[in-house]
C-alpha cells in the first residue's frame, strides 16, 4: 500500500506523541485528534490513511501509555517505521495490531516521500526516491501474535 | 554459560531450567500492576476479549495515583472504571484515596512486591523494584490485561550491561546522581531492550530509598530493567514488610555482560539534566545562571522518607525564593504521616513550600503544578521531554531532592 512519510528524529518520546495532559480521555476517537500535538500540531489534521510515520532511534520512549499507539492506529497510520524503538512502544504496537517496522535506513527517507510497502515480500520501495529497503522479518512468536490479531485474541485462542 | 541475576529469575518464572540471551519465554507473573490512567485501557481490552475473571484477584494491584484526588469530571470518570472493576473482581490490592500512594513508592513500602518475584505493570517505571532484587518491567495496557486474565506475560531474554560501584557517595549526592550520571554516560537509549545489572562493593553503601531510585530511572536509559543483588540491606528493608516470603537468586560467576561500565560513586557530583532529554547531564554547580520558577519536590523518582529529609535539612530555618513555587509531594501517606509527625511538613511550611497528597500529578504535566510558557522548573521527577510539565516552550531540570531544594532557596540551579 501506498502512504506519505511523515517524518520525524530520534527519542520522539509517547509525551509529544499523546500528551499526558489529554490522558483522562476514554474516547480513542476524541484522543487520536491530539496524536503527535507536541511534535507536529497540525499531524492529526493532514495526515490521512494509509499515511506512514518515520522516524530515527529510540521512537516511543518514555511513558508505557498504549494510548500512544492507539491513536496513532486510529489515525489510520499504516505502520510506522523507525531506525529503532522503545521497548515498551514496541510491544504495545505488537500487541494492539500497530505494523512497525525496524529500518536501518529510515535516515535515507524523507518527510513527504511516498512509500509502498509490500509486507509479503518484505520490501519498502521508496517510489520519490527509486530506491528499496528490505524489512527484518519477525520471530515465529510475535508473527503468532499478530497472525492472531493481537495478544488478547492470541490468549483467547491458547485459552 | 553461566546466567546473569535477571536471566536466573526469568528462567525460575518460566519454569525452565536455562535461558539465553534472545530467548522468547513465557513467564509466570507475581504480580500484575495498573493506575488510574492504564488501567481502564486494561479492562476494556480484558472485557472485549470475553474474559470475565482475572486469573488470581491477590496478584493483582491497581493504584489510583495519576489524577487523584482526581482533578476533573474525565479523570474521576477513569478512576471509577478501575474502582468498579477492583470490587468487582475482589482485588486485594486496590488502593483508593486515603491509602493510596504513588505506585512505585507504595508497593514496596506495603511488602506487596518481594524479592525474586516476577512483576509486570502498565506503567512505565515499574522497574523500580529490581531495588529489592525482583525482575520488574513496564508494559502496556494490553499486557496488563493478557497478565490479568492468565497469569503470564512474553518477554525476549535481554543482554545485560553489568554497572560496577565503588565506593561511597559523598554527603551532599545520593541515588538520585548516580543514576542521571549513568543515564549522561550512556545516553537515553544506551541500554535499549537490556537489563541493567547493579553490582560491586559500593552497592553496600547505597540505602534502599537510592536504589529505588536508581531502579527507576533505568528505563530513561532505555532499560528493560535494573537491579541490583539481594544483601543484608534487601534483607532488613523485607523483613516484616513483605506479605509473601521473597526468593533469592545470584548470578553465575561466569555470567556474560555485553558491556561493563565502571562507576566511582566517591567521583560523583550533585548532577542536573538539563532539557529536553535526561542524558544531557551537567554539574549543578555550573547551572547557577538558570533561574528558576518553580520547584518539584516527590514522585515514584523521589518521594520516599530520605528524599522528605533531604529537602527538610536544607530548607529548614531558610525561605524559598520569593520568585519561586516550591512543590512538596510525599509519595506514600505513610511518608506523608511521618513528615507530619517529625514536625517536617510544619517546617516546609514556613519555608514557604506547599505540600500536597500524594500524586504523580506535576511529573506529567497533568495537575498541581503546570507550567506556563517559558517557565523554568527543577524536579526530582525522571522526565524532562518537550511539554512533559506543561507548556512545550517550558522547561524541565532533573536533579536529587537536595539540589531542588537548595536552588529553591537561591532561586536559580544551584548545589
Amino acid at each position: 500500500m501506498e502512504g506519505k512519510v511523515f517524518k520525524y528524529g530520534d527519542n520522539v518520546d509517547t509525551d509529544v506523541i499523546i500528551p499526558a495532559r489529554y490522558l483522562n480521555i476514554a474516547d480513542v476517537k476524541e484522543l487520536s485528534t491530539h496524536c503527535m500535538e507536541d511534535i507536529d500540531s497540525d499531524f492529526a489534521k493532514n495526515v490521512k490513511p494509509n499515511d506512514i510515520i518515520v522516524a530515527l532511534d529510540n521512537f516511543g520512549c518514555g511513558s508505557s501509555r498504549e494510548h500512544a499507539p492507539l491513536t496513532i492506529k486510529e489515525n489510520k497510520v499504516q505502520c510506522v517505521i523507525a531506525k529503532s524503538f522503545a521497548r515498551i512502544f514496541y510491544r504495545n504496537a505488537i500487541n494492539i495490531g500497530l505494523p512497525i517496522i525496524e529500518c536501518e535506513y529510515a535516515d535515507e527517507i524523507d518527510n513527504g516521500d511516498t512509500l509502498n510497502i509490500d509486507f509479503e515480500k518484505g520490501i519498502i520501495k521508496n517510489i520519490t526516491k527509486n530506491k528499496e529497503y528490505k524489512i527484518n522479518v519477525f520471530p515465529e512468536f510475535i508473527k503468532k501474535i499478530i497472525d492472531a490479531g493481537g495478544l488478547m485474541a492470541y490468549a483467547k485462542e491458547i485459552a | 554459560m553461566g546466567m546473569t541475576l535477571t536471566e536466573k529469575l526469568l528462567a525460575n518464572a518460566a519454569g525452565l531450567k536455562e535461558v539465553k540471551v534472545g530467548d522468547l519465554i513465557n513467564a509466570k507473573v507475581d504480580i500484575v500492576l495498573g493506575n488510574d490512567i492504564t488501567t481502564p485501557v486494561a479492562i476494556r481490552e480484558f472485557k472485549k476479549a470475553g474474559f470475565d475473571k482475572v486469573f488470581d484477584n491477590k496478584k493483582i494491584a491497581i493504584v489510583l495515583d495519576h489524577f487523584v484526588p482526581n482533578k476533573d469530571i474525565k479523570s474521576a470518570e477513569q478512576s471509577k472504571v478501575c474502582r468498579d472493576f477492583a470490587y468487582e473482581q475482589n482485588i486485594t490490592h486496590f488502593y483508593d484515596v486515603g491509602k493510596m500512594g504513588i505506585e512505585h513508592a507504595l508497593l514496596p513500602e506495603l511488602g506487596v512486591v518481594t524479592s525474586g518475584d516476577v512483576i509486570v505493570g502498565a506503567d512505565s517505571h515499574t522497574c523500580t523494584y529490581g531495588a529489592i532484587s525482583a525482575f520488574s518491567t513496564g508494559v502496556g495496557s494490553t499486557d496488563m490485561a493478557y497478565a490479568m486474565a492468565t497469569g503470564f506475560e512474553w518477554f525476549k531474554v535481554p543482554p545485560a550491561i553489568k554497572v560496577v560501584l565503588k565506593g561511597k557517595l559523598n554527603k551532599e549526592c545520593s541515588g538520585k546522581d548516580v543514576i542521571l550520571t549513568l543515564i549522561g554516560m550512556i545516553g537515553v537509549d544506551g541500554a535499549l531492550y537490556k537489563s541493567l545489572e547493579f553490582v560491586g562493593d559500593g552497592c553496600k553503601t547505597l540505602s534502599m530509598d537510592d536504589r529505588l531510585c536508581i531502579c527507576n530511572m533505568a528505563i530513561e536509559a532505555g532499560a528493560k530493567n535494573g537491579i541490583f543483588e539481594f544483601d543484608e540491606i534487601t534483607e532488613s528493608y523485607l523483613k516484616g514488610r513483605e506479605e509473601r516470603k521473597g526468593k533469592v537468586f545470584k548470578a553465575d560467576a561466569d555470567a556474560e555482560y555485553e558491556q561493563v561500565i565502571e562507576i566511582v560513586l566517591d567521583d560523583i557530583k550533585p548532577t542536573v539534566s538539563c532539557p529536553h532529554l535526561p542524558e544531557n547531564t551537567k554539574d549543578a554547580k555550573d547551572l547557577n545562571n538558570i533561574k528558576i520558577d518553580q520547584v518539584v519536590i516527590g514522585s515514584c523518582t523521589n518521594g520516599r522518607m530520605e528524599d522528605m529529609i533531604a529537602a527538610y535539612e536544607v530548607l529548614k530555618g531558610h525561605k524559598v525564593h520569593d520568585k519561586v513555587r516550591c512543590i512538596i509531594i510525599p509519595a506514600t501517606m505513610n511518608v506523608y504521616k511521618e513528615c507530619i509527625e517529625k514536625g517536617i511538613i510544619t517546617e516546609f511550611i514556613n519555608a514557604g513550600a506547599v505540600v500536597s497528597t500524594p500524586t504523580c500529578g506535576p511529573c506529567l504535566g497533568g495537575y498541581m503544578g503546570i507550567l506556563a510558557k517559558g517557565e523554568r522548573c527543577i524536579a526530582t521527577t525522571n522526565r524532562n521531554f518537550v511539554g512533559r510539565m506543561g507548556h512545550t516552550e517550558s522547561e524541565v531540570y532533573l536533579a536529587s531532592p537536595r539540589t531542588a531544594a537548595k536552588s529553591a532557596i537561591a532561586g536559580y540551579i544551584t548545589d
